[in-house]
């Protein structure tokens, strides 16, 4: 771990040869998550094309898994894979100059003529993602395609899998990252990083793509497993990449914190057995304390020198969360006081909600309670399981029981997470209340 | 990469720029090299509309009459690398200011 220039590509070689036999078993998305994504922006910036760029990238994949069983996994993977893709895709646009014609590829030649790109500081091929980002969140493409594809094309989700993110069916996502690649092909829009002028424009479109990103592996919108950690930590990553690229951003540093500060509870947010764990119940000593530091430090950085960014402000209330002893000693005062900036600046009935929780922290369950009664019309908070959540405990804290049951059992319907349900059970059996069914 | 800017006016974004401000925006782009062709158009109240039924009867109307506030007020077809350059020369254009819309829309190729 002490190795001054670790990389990604020598843990897949390890990991190719210590599981070689397996490889047909073998799950070739997540095996190849990180390098199809690399591989895919550099094909794209050399190519000009999503569409061949992920046609390339499949079949430099396949070709791997043919090849590297019997030879060997190559010295430098991600190298191979891209020179193989580069072969292919000369190939293809050699064989079918109309297809190559109608792309407008025009630096074929010059590509294969070209020098080698640098090496990136990890010794293999460099990062030529940004780029790739600033495109798939490109605000010429509808906001809901800018996260499909940024997820598909970055992430290296598979289909379904963003489908599943967006609980919609995997057919729709399909078509709707198709229809993405089609508009960014047809209106050609570029592959390039904005310049200066336009960075204020379109920086945030890129964070909330990152963001999404997180929280989908931080908390899986439905299904058995609850966190989903390789997400998380490639979000992680790209932040840490965006934040070296873009160092005077002070929202990617606010980013980067809010991110790391949420992370570093990851080995306290469940239980053995996979349900969650609140905040208030987490053993504070199974959380990461270096990622903790490193995420105050940038709390610092993302809120000095300039007024406060939405990815700040929250960062800030996560780390006076970190850095509390327990859940009585934690500065709830200022924490609703950093809702209040937070309100000010993106009035949201969700913010309103969670400052609500704060305050019943600071002056008890009966001041929350009548903040909460207070959003029980709004409209997006109709079917938000937290809502209701919210609701049960504070009426459990006044010993409310039959209402809070009622408000878990409302809860329980909208809960999307198998982890989710267990815990909302437990809270509801702990009322001691028959459950819906009257066991 | 040839783009169709559909130049979309309110009564108060005609009224918000003058013709200097028009014609240094034409010159600007035949001095860049990238403008292809390009019109304003006459009052939306003499514009004409033809229909063909199915049994190839022509009817001539009237109009059509503005459904919304904003009307096509012009265009201009420019030859610029890709979007990002079109939605440059979009944002310099008179009537995208004061409530007017330029709407950039790529000109179809279906060249093989």
């Amino acid at each position: 771990m002490d190795e001054p220039a670790a990389t990604d590509e020598p843990a897949l070689a390890d990991e190719w040869a210590a599981d070689a036999g397996s490889l047909a078993e073998a799950s070739v998305e997540s095996m190849f998550r990180e390098e199809r994504g690399r591989l895919l922006a550099s094909l794209v910036r050399r190519f000009g094309d999503l569409d061949l760029a992920e046609e390339v990238a499949s079949e430099a994949i396949e070709a791997a898994l043919v090849h590297w069983p019997v030879d060997g996994v190559p010295a430098k993977p991600g190298a191979w894979l891209l020179t193989t893709a580069r072969r292919k895709a000369v190939d293809r646009l050699r064989r079918d100059q109309a297809y190559a014609a109608r792309l407008a590829i025009l630096q074929v030649e010059a590509d294969r003529a070209g020098p080698v790109p640098p090496a990136d500081a990890d010794g293999d091929l460099p990062d030529e993602r940004l780029q790739l980002f600033f495109t798939c969140a490109h605000p010429a493409l509808p906001a809901e395609d800018r996260v499909a594809l940024t997820l598909r094309c970055l992430a290296g989700l598979t289909t379904p899998e963003v489908a599943r993110a967006f609980l919609v069916p995997p057919a729709t996502m399909a078509q709707r990252i198709v229809r993405a690649k089609k508009k960014i092909r047809q209106a050609r829009i570029p592959f390039r990083v904005p310049g200066a002028d336009e960075l204020p424009e379109r920086l945030p479109g890129v964070l909330q793509v990152l963001y999404s990103i997180f929280t989908e592996g931080y908390a899986a919108s439905s299904g058995p497993q609850l966190q989903r950690l390789d997400l998380s930590e490639e979000a992680i990553r790209l932040g840490r990449i965006l934040r070296r690229l873009l160092p005077a951003e002070r929202e990617i540093a606010g980013l980067l914190a809010l991110m790391l500060l949420i992370h570093a509870r990851r080995e306290a947010r469940t239980g053995p057995d996979g349900a969650i764990v609140l905040l208030e119940d987490q053993d504070r000593g199974r959380w990461d304390r270096t990622m903790i530091e490193e995420g105050s430090a940038l709390v610092v950085a993302a809120l000095t020198g300039g007024p406060p960014g939405l990815y700040g402000v929250q960062a800030a209330i996560a780390a006076l969360h970190d850095e509390a002893a327990d859940v009585t000693t934690t500065d709830w005062p200022q924490i609703v006081a950093l809702y209040d900036v937070l309100l000010a600046l993106a009035p949201s009935p969700v913010i309103a909600l969670n400052r609500a929780v704060a305050v019943a922290m600071r002056d008890g369950p009966q001041a929350g309670l009548a903040l909460l009664e207070e959003l029980a019309d709004e409209p997006r908070l109709r079917g938000y399981a937290p809502y209701p959540t919210a609701r049960a405990d504070l009426l459990h804290r006044l010993g409310r029981l039959p209402e809070a049951a009622a408000a878990y059992r409302e809860a329980l319907d909208l809960a999307g997470t198998e982890p989710e349900r267990v815990h909302l059970l437990r809270r509801l059996e702990s009322i001691g209340t028959p459950g819906p069914d009257g066991a | 990469m040839k783009y169709m800017l559909l130049i979309n006016t309110t009564a108060e974004a005609a009224e918000g720029c003058s013709v200097e401000d028009w014609m240094a925006y034409g010159k600007a782009m035949k001095e860049a090299g990238i403008w292809v062709s390009g019109y304003p158009l006459a009052d939306l109240t003499t514009a004409t509309a033809v229909r063909v039924g199915p049994d190839g009867e022509r009817t001539v109307t009237d109009g059509p009459f503005a459904e919304s506030r904003e009307i096509l007020g012009g265009y201009d077809v420019i030859d610029v690398p890709d979007l990002e350059t079109a939605l440059d020369w979009a944002a310099r254009c008179p009537g995208a200011r004061d409530g007017g819309t330029v709407v950039v829309r790529p000109i179809a190729d279906f060249g093989i």
